[in-house]
């Protein structure tokens, strides 16, 4: 075996080890629950089915996952937007800045996010400061329903997966130094288009990392619909949590579960195969180290 | 020619972005001060909820508990993560780059059941020993390795190679050209990865549930707070964090400030 | 170079606490008495409860809380039934819990106290005789509303179908047993029922009357009455009390097609290994003084008759909802486990909810 593979091997394996006694073999466990049946008052009866995964080919379930789907997608997207540009902001401020900027960017997120999201409420309701100031300003007459809809959700999925966007984009986007300066002082006309063709590729491992990482949360998370959303509109995460704590039915969570996760290894498996998407090509010569 | 048409609506989006983000913070940071129990009515400023604050053990015991288990989740993440990328890096498996993503992609109770489900018989009831801080931080750490690795292997991505053989050809060893070559070109990309993990286990709160025993995180003590209603003590607690996170960043600012940026 | 040290240096203090925090935390704990492991829901507990009891057994009580009846489930499923000596859970999840073999039978020669109960608190139906768990608060639910911004409801259906002005006005309660609830009494059903054909059109109102919803709440609909988001919610009897401590324009009614009786238990798991100092606690709990002290400071009715006589009157004149007689609530279902039809429960729910 070359030395390179060798090494390669053996930095990788701590953690390798570690995820296959702490990940694979207790969360596989889990999720073999799938193929056995639920016992009457919860808990898993060791009796092999297929009833579980019948039962999830519905439109009920297909629905959620499209809403939520469609949710993640602007979630990601609208960050996507806000986080290039920002990334970009931070990583072409003098060195002594950025780390400080950066951690700007992110204090917000070391306070709860439940604390933000109620946070969220008090702005977003009828007589809250979003209507309050759209009324001061005239641009409407009466209170618009801002809270427990979708644009809510968007917003609140927004304003606590951002960090998630920007910290990549900015790890990618750092590295590339002087040439960055110059892309950003000539920002006019002629850069945009320098911009896309150079910096965007360059910068597309921080970027595929910091959609993924808004995405992937975006899809599963169950605060925001329940207080944002008012409850009013389910998606995969509380879909999937309602199984094994509501339902009491591992079983069908699991198989909730292995179909969800199933879906987001495609995903990211493709990505990861179309290349210079994930991880970045390996540009430079191969060099045995 | 400098265009500062380009640097005026960069500065403002960040701006703008800023100010998106601490509006809640806004919100929040006042109601702290607000004498009435509720977010809606103004019942003059009052700094009362900060003293019923000073006085509840139990979130500030929380508060600590939190702290302890980030710390601990974020440096095992980095130590086991780190090196992971590398080993990713030089087995150029794309497979291998997509399973990475894995420990991202499990939902948050599938973990929470299979951690305790699995602590339990091999701690608790081979081993007799309680559940706590300990299990959440290795919980927390189990997803927070492939956030590092990710994150640090757009690093190595474009990595020049070139730098480090320059290094080895001069006659560095192995060890110095890592530490005086490599890691530096690829410390941000950790620094990222470890704020990244840093921030999810401070606020996480289902595995943090399930895998804490009798422990208390302040996620799960806000989460039992919140029960009824956002009372001003709340918003005290999260303003505190806030305050506290600042003078500690600041500090570590300040221990960082002579560091030349590669 | 000096930055390379110091780098250093704060990897190794990174590495020393954690090191510290692990060894800490990982440190034995010497015991020198019986430690009882009790989860509860957050503030249900009378604060003196606990310190009284530890003075008067000596018996040492580590307070674990849960936010919900399902969590505290979820994570004895995980740990086999074990992990705690008692826990608080709702009836029918005392049942679920007795069917799973995880509750321990009681012996209630340790539990004199339960002489203070209601002759009608020994006949509930998820455990008849008390024999697996003891009921530790009980109540009803129903519609909690401002007086000065809507009329006083009577049925369920000013709920289910509001009025104009009313609409985007209401929430509901959105755990499964609850949502249902509603829809169930205006058909006439049992709120336990298994058919589904009345889970169908239980769901069928519910999907309409989600059209004019505000919010499904389960533990802040009280703010949003104070506040006045909401103008009629549906809510526990207990918990409108939390509203009206706020606001004393805020009633509490029951609808006229009835409603249920829910009952929050303790039930002591099979487990543990401190069966005599568990049961010397739910004794304790039983104690009249006990009783007194969670009615006047959680706001809810115990089935302890013998504190109930010694609760202040004007608590009741505050909170009318607490003189509720006994025997009207005894009139009304009790929550049971649902057994094999909770999966068609929540897909139901689903259904109206997602």
């Amino acid at each position: 075996m070359p030395r390179r593979r060798l090494s390669g091997i053996a930095l990788a394996s701590p953690a390798l080890l570690w995820w296959a006694g702490l990940l694979v073999l207790p969360v596989g466990l889990v999720l073999a629950y799938s193929f056995f049946e639920r016992g009457v008052y919860g808990g898993v009866v060791y009796e092999w089915t297929l009833d579980n995964y019948r039962r999830a080919w519905d439109t009920l379930y297909l629905s959620v996952l499209g809403f939520s789907v469609r949710v993640a997608l602007e979630t990601t997207a609208i960050s996507l937007v806000i986080g290039f540009p920002v990334a970009l902001f931070i990583a072409t401020r003098p060195p002594r800045w950025r780390t400080a900027l950066l951690v700007l960017c992110i204090l917000p997120f070391w306070t709860s996010l439940l604390i933000r999201t109620y946070a969220w409420i008090v702005i977003l309701n009828d007589e809250g400061l979003a209507n309050r100031a759209l009324r001061s300003l005239g641009l409407v007459d009466s209170s618009v329903r801002l809270l427990y809809n979708e644009l809510a959700i968007v917003v609140g999925m927004v304003s606590t997966y951002l960090p998630l966007m920007i910290l990549p984009i900015y790890a990618a986007l750092e590295r590339l130094g002087p040439e960055l300066g110059e892309a950003a002082a000539d920002l006019g006309a002629t850069a945009w288009k320098r911009l896309w063709t150079i910096l965007v590729p360059l910068t597309a491992p921080g970027i595929a990392a910091g959609c993924i990482f808004v995405f992937v949360p975006s899809l599963g998370n169950f605060i925001i619909p329940d207080l944002l959303g008012g409850g009013r509109r389910q998606m995969v995460g509380t879909l999937v949590q309602s199984q094994f704590l509501e339902a009491r039915d591992w079983p069908f969570g699991a198989t909730l579960a292995v179909s969800l996760i199933a879906m987001l290894l495609a995903l990211v498996l493709v990505q990861a195969w179309l290349g210079n998407r994930a991880l970045g090509e390996r540009e430079g010569p191969a060099r045995a180290l | 020619m400098r265009s500062r048409l380009g640097e005026l609506s960069l500065g403002t989006l960040f701006a703008a972005t800023l100010a998106f983000l601490y509006l809640p913070i806004a919100v929040l940071v006042g109601l702290s001060f607000n004498e009435s129990g509720l977010p809606t009515a103004w019942g003059g400023f009052s700094t009362r909820w900060y003293g019923e604050l000073a006085r509840d053990e139990e979130v500030r015991d929380a508060a600590l508990s939190t702290l302890l288990v980030a710390l601990g989740a974020t440096a095992l993440s980095v130590l086991l993560g780190t090196p992971l990328a590398f080993g990713l890096d030089r087995l150029r498996s794309r497979t291998l780059d997509g399973l990475v993503f894995v420990p991202m992609i499990i939902p948050d109770i599938v973990y929470a059941i299979a951690f305790l489900s699995a602590f339990n018989l091999v701690f608790t009831q081979a081993l007799g020993r309680q559940l706590g801080l300990w299990s959440v931080v290795l919980a927390h750490a189990t997803f927070g390795v492939a956030f590092v690795a990710i994150v640090v292997s757009t690093r190595l991505a474009h990595f020049d190679h070139s730098t480090v053989e320059a290094s080895l050809d001069l006659g560095a060893s192995e060890l110095r050209t890592f530490l005086h070559v490599t890691l530096p070109q690829i410390a941000p990309g950790v620094v990222a990865g470890a704020l990244i993990v840093f921030t999810l286990s401070v606020d996480e709160f289902v595995i943090a549930f399930f895998t804490a025993g009798i422990e208390v995180t302040l996620p799960i003590k806000i989460y039992s707070m919140v029960r009824f209603g956002v009372t001003p003590v709340v918003n005290a607690l999260a303003a505190i964090v806030l305050g506290v996170s600042i003078v500690l960043v600041l500090a570590a600012l300040r221990l960082r400030g002579r560091e030349a940026h590669p | 170079m000096r930055h390379r040290h110091a780098r250093a240096a704060l990897l190794v203090a990174l590495a020393a606490l954690v090191v510290a925090a692990v060894a800490s935390v990982a440190a034995a704990r010497p015991q020198q008495s019986v430690t009882l492991t009790i989860s509860n829901w957050d503030a249900y507990t009378p604060e003196d409860l606990i310190p009284r009891f530890e003075k008067a057994t000596g018996i040492k009580v580590k307070l674990a809380k849960h936010t919900t009846n399902e969590d505290i489930m979820g994570k004895l499923e995980a740990q086999g039934g074990g992990g705690y000596d008692i826990v608080f859970v709702s009836g029918p999840f005392a049942e679920a819990l007795r069917k799973r073999g995880w509750a321990a039978r009681l012996d209630h020669r340790k539990i004199p106290n339960l002489k203070n109960l209601y002759p009608g608190a020994w006949r509930l139906a998820y455990d008849p005789g008390n024999r697996y768990s003891v009921p530790y608060t009980w109540g009803t639910t129903g519609l909690c509303w401002r007086n000065d911004l809507t009329r006083q409801p009577r049925s369920w259906w000013d709920l289910l179908r509001p009025a104009p002005a009313l609409r985007g006005k209401i929430t509901m309660l959105a755990t499964d047993r609850w949502l249902m609830l509603p829809a169930l009494k205006v058909l006439g059903y049992s709120i336990n029922t298994t058919n589904p054909a009345h889970l169908r059109r239980a769901a069928a109102l519910l999907k309409e009357a989600k059209k004019h919803l505000l919010a499904y709440d389960d533990t802040t609909f009280y703010s949003k009455l104070v506040s006045g988001e909401a103008h009629l919610v549906q809510a526990w009897d207990g918990w409108c009390n939390y509203g009206i401590a706020e606001n004393p324009k805020i009633k509490f009614v029951i609808p006229k097609e009835g409603s249920d009786l829910w009952v929050d238990t303790m039930v002591v798991l099979a487990k543990s290994r401190n069966q005599d100092a568990a049961h010397k606690f739910l004794n304790f709990v039983l104690r009249p003084d006990s009783g007194k002290s969670i009615t006047e400071l959680v706001l809810y009715k115990t089935p302890n008759e013998v504190a109930m006589r010694r609760v202040k009157k004007e608590l009741a004149r505050t909170f009318p909802n607490l003189a509720i007689p006994p025997k009207k609530l005894l009139t009304f279902e009790t929550e049971r486990d649902l057994g094999k039809a909770q999966p068609l429960w929540s897909r139901t729910v689903a259904e109206i909810v997602g």
